[in-house]
């Protein structure tokens, strides 16, 4: 016996194509959907990660611009500043430090780098307080440097990989004509480590010539101590700047911010448009159904009847499109994300769009309630159709 | 008790297009009995399909006093609500059209049901199987309309009409397209409706062969009977 739901799926079989761009449509909408809500938890996620791995809450910078000082924290930059390497001894005399770590950045440009050559990162770093801040740091070849004034190397895992190297290659610092040993290279870590050749610090002041000289300071309070008075208390320094790791996802939020808006304006315009495409699809479809509705009148269908056959239409329409469009954002979640890093100006490590059963079921049920709107005003417009009408329209006898 | 359906007093129906008022249907007054069988004849533009429809509570009059089953449908030109109307039609009427409106995404047997999609005359409605035999549909009810002939067609219209068995069916040149073989089996199918049911039957019909089946036939012209 046919029931409304077996109409209303066959109805939609009878123009395929139609019903296939329209789940398209739709379908591409949630995909767009689910990425971005995906992007939005995955990015602050893997953020969060980020900085949590710094080892550190709070960075010490010389005076500049705080983007910068965000993005060397976590990458590195160039246009540095310095800050009197004696700043060490006054921080560490401070009750509510735990451990400090003072950073030397250096970057070369190296035209042995790529077809056109191109930037290489040293972080100059302790090997007696950097390794015991950042205790997931494991190697996968030899160990950390041999003193603080040698010159050895630790490679991340990916510059490693990249450069092709093995512990006791020798590495050329370019323009400088020195060569250090690399004694270690990293297991993967999912940090921005992955990517950084570490040194001592004071052997990079040297081949550099800025004895010293810092770029930063990593600075881990004890439990007990309050970050913000102590944070206060940092501004007193001269030519110092403090970034908090409250300030760094600031930072970061602000500079994706844009990103985010204007991703997700494209997201709503994506759904505006499947939106009237669903509309347009189902009000076609009820005007050439018109005498066919109009019968169903005649033989008891009431104004509900009609209401649900062409509701229903919509919902199977947001249905499909909604599992379909689900499916692709996690299938393609991981190209996705490969787009956004590429737009975004700056990305955290780790898996930038984060999707789950929750996150899609929420998607759907934000499509399924946006269809239904739009298959408000055909439905109402079938259901009002009198039998009359559709027959008049057909034979037009008086 | 008396045995009058339809009751049908001064009806008529006034179309105004523009400055132009079209008389459809001019003050007919008209009785049909239970079991009756009566014919609407005319020239195109008499006004008996207009008749029928206002009889079938299908549309409205602009004048005019109509019951059906001793009930008001009709009073002082005022029709009831479609909300009262729908299930009227439903419980009373099968109606049949020239254009056969079958679905063309369901098969016969789903299109013989399809009233049952959203009523079923409790104990009274017939099963598919026993109306397709009837008419002569039964190796039929699986295939979709596209594959029938224009008389197959017509007798699954009809089907889908009596199949929730109601007791006052409206035909509307139910033979309009068909050749005269399959118009002797429609008239053939609507007679053994009228004498072996019971059923009323209203027809508009070009056809005097079919016309002749009927127990009264009525002649319209310029919307009045003469």
């Amino acid at each position: 016996m046919p029931t409304i739901s077996g109409i209303a799926y066959k109805n939609l079989r009878r123009k395929r194509i139609r019903s296939i761009l329209t789940i398209l449509g739709i379908a591409l909408s949630t995909w767009v959907l689910v990425s971005l809500l995906g992007f939005n938890r995955g990015y602050e996620n893997s953020l969060n990660k980020d900085i949590d791995n710094l080892g550190f809450q709070v960075l010490l910078t010389a005076k500049g611009c705080p983007y910068e000082a965000a993005t060397l924290m976590l990458q590195g930059g160039q246009g540095l500043r310095y800050m009197p390497e004696n700043t060490v001894d006054s921080l560490r005399a401070d009750k509510e430090v735990e451990e400090l770590t003072p950073m030397l950045m250096q970057t070369v440009f190296d035209p042995g780098k790529g077809e056109e050559g191109g930037v290489v990162g040293y972080l100059g770093i302790d090997p007696a307080t950097y390794p015991k801040m950042k205790p997931y740091l494991t190697f996968r070849e030899g160990k950390w440097f041999s003193g603080e004034n040698s010159m050895e190397a630790v490679m991340g895992f990916e510059s490693a990989e990249l450069e092709q190297r093995e512990v006791g290659d020798q590495i050329l610092i370019p323009g400088k004509n020195v060569e250090v040993t690399v004694v270690g290279i990293l297991n993967r870590s999912g940090t921005q480590d992955d990517g950084t050749i570490f040194m001592p610090y004071k052997s990079l002041q040297k081949i550099f010539g800025v004895q010293d000289k810092l770029t930063s300071v990593g600075i881990k309070l004890k439990k007990t101590a309050n970050i913000n008075a102590y944070e206060e208390k940092l501004y007193t320094i001269p030519d110092v700047q403090v970034v908090s790791i409250a300030q760094v996802k600031n930072t970061i939020s602000n500079l994706v911010s844009t990103a985010r808006v204007m991703v997700m304006s494209i997201a709503i315009i994506a759904i505006l448009i499947a939106m009237v495409g669903v509309m347009n699809t189902i009000l076609m479809s009820v005007w050439e159904r018109f005498q066919e509705i109009g019968i169903m009148k005649s033989m008891g269908a009431t104004t509900s009847h009609i209401f649900r056959l062409i509701w229903l239409e919509t919902t199977i329409l947001c249905l499909f499109g909604g599992i379909i469009g689900s499916l692709l954002s996690v299938v393609l979640a991981k190209a996705t994300g490969a787009l956004i890093r590429y737009i975004l100006p700056y990305s955290p490590t780790g898996s930038l769009i984060r999707i789950d059963a929750p996150l899609v079921l929420e998607s759907m049920g934000i499509i399924l309630f946006i269809g239904l709107l739009s298959g408000i005003y055909p439905s109402l417009r079938a259901a009002r159709i009198k039998p009359i009408e559709a027959i008049r329209s057909s034979e037009g006898e008086l | 008790m008396t045995d009058i359906q339809i009751q049908a007093k001064d009806l008529s129906k006034v179309y105004v297009r523009g400055s132009e008022k079209i008389i459809a249907v001019n003050k007919i007054t008209l009785e049909v009995d239970k079991g009756d069988f009566v014919s609407f004849i005319g020239p195109s533009g008499s006004g008996k399909t207009t008749l029928l429809h206002l009889l079938g509570c299908l549309d409205d009059p602009t004048s005019g006093e109509l019951s059906i089953e001793g009930r008001t449908v009709v009073s002082d030109g005022k029709s009831l609500p479609e909300s009262k109307l729908s299930p009227l039609r439903r419980k009373l009427f099968g109606y049949i059209f020239q254009k056969f409106y079958l679905i063309p995404t369901l098969t016969v047997k789903e299109n013989i049901l399809l009233p049952f999609a959203f009523h079923r005359k409790p104990g009274l409605a017939m099963t598919a199987n026993e109306v397709a035999e009837r008419l002569g549909l039964s190796k039929r009810l699986a295939h979709l309309p596209k594959e029938l002939s224009g008389g197959e067609m017509q007798r699954v219209a009809i089907a889908r009409a009596i199949i929730n068995r109601p007791r006052i069916l409206l035909a509307d040149e139910p033979t309009g397209n068909l050749d005269s073989k399959r118009s002797e089996e429609i008239s053939e199918i609507l007679s053994d409706l009228n004498r072996s049911d019971g059923l009323t039957i209203i027809l508009v019909t070009h056809n005097p062969k079919l016309a002749t089946k009927a127990h009264r036939i009525i002649e319209l012209q310029d919307g009045r009977i003469i």
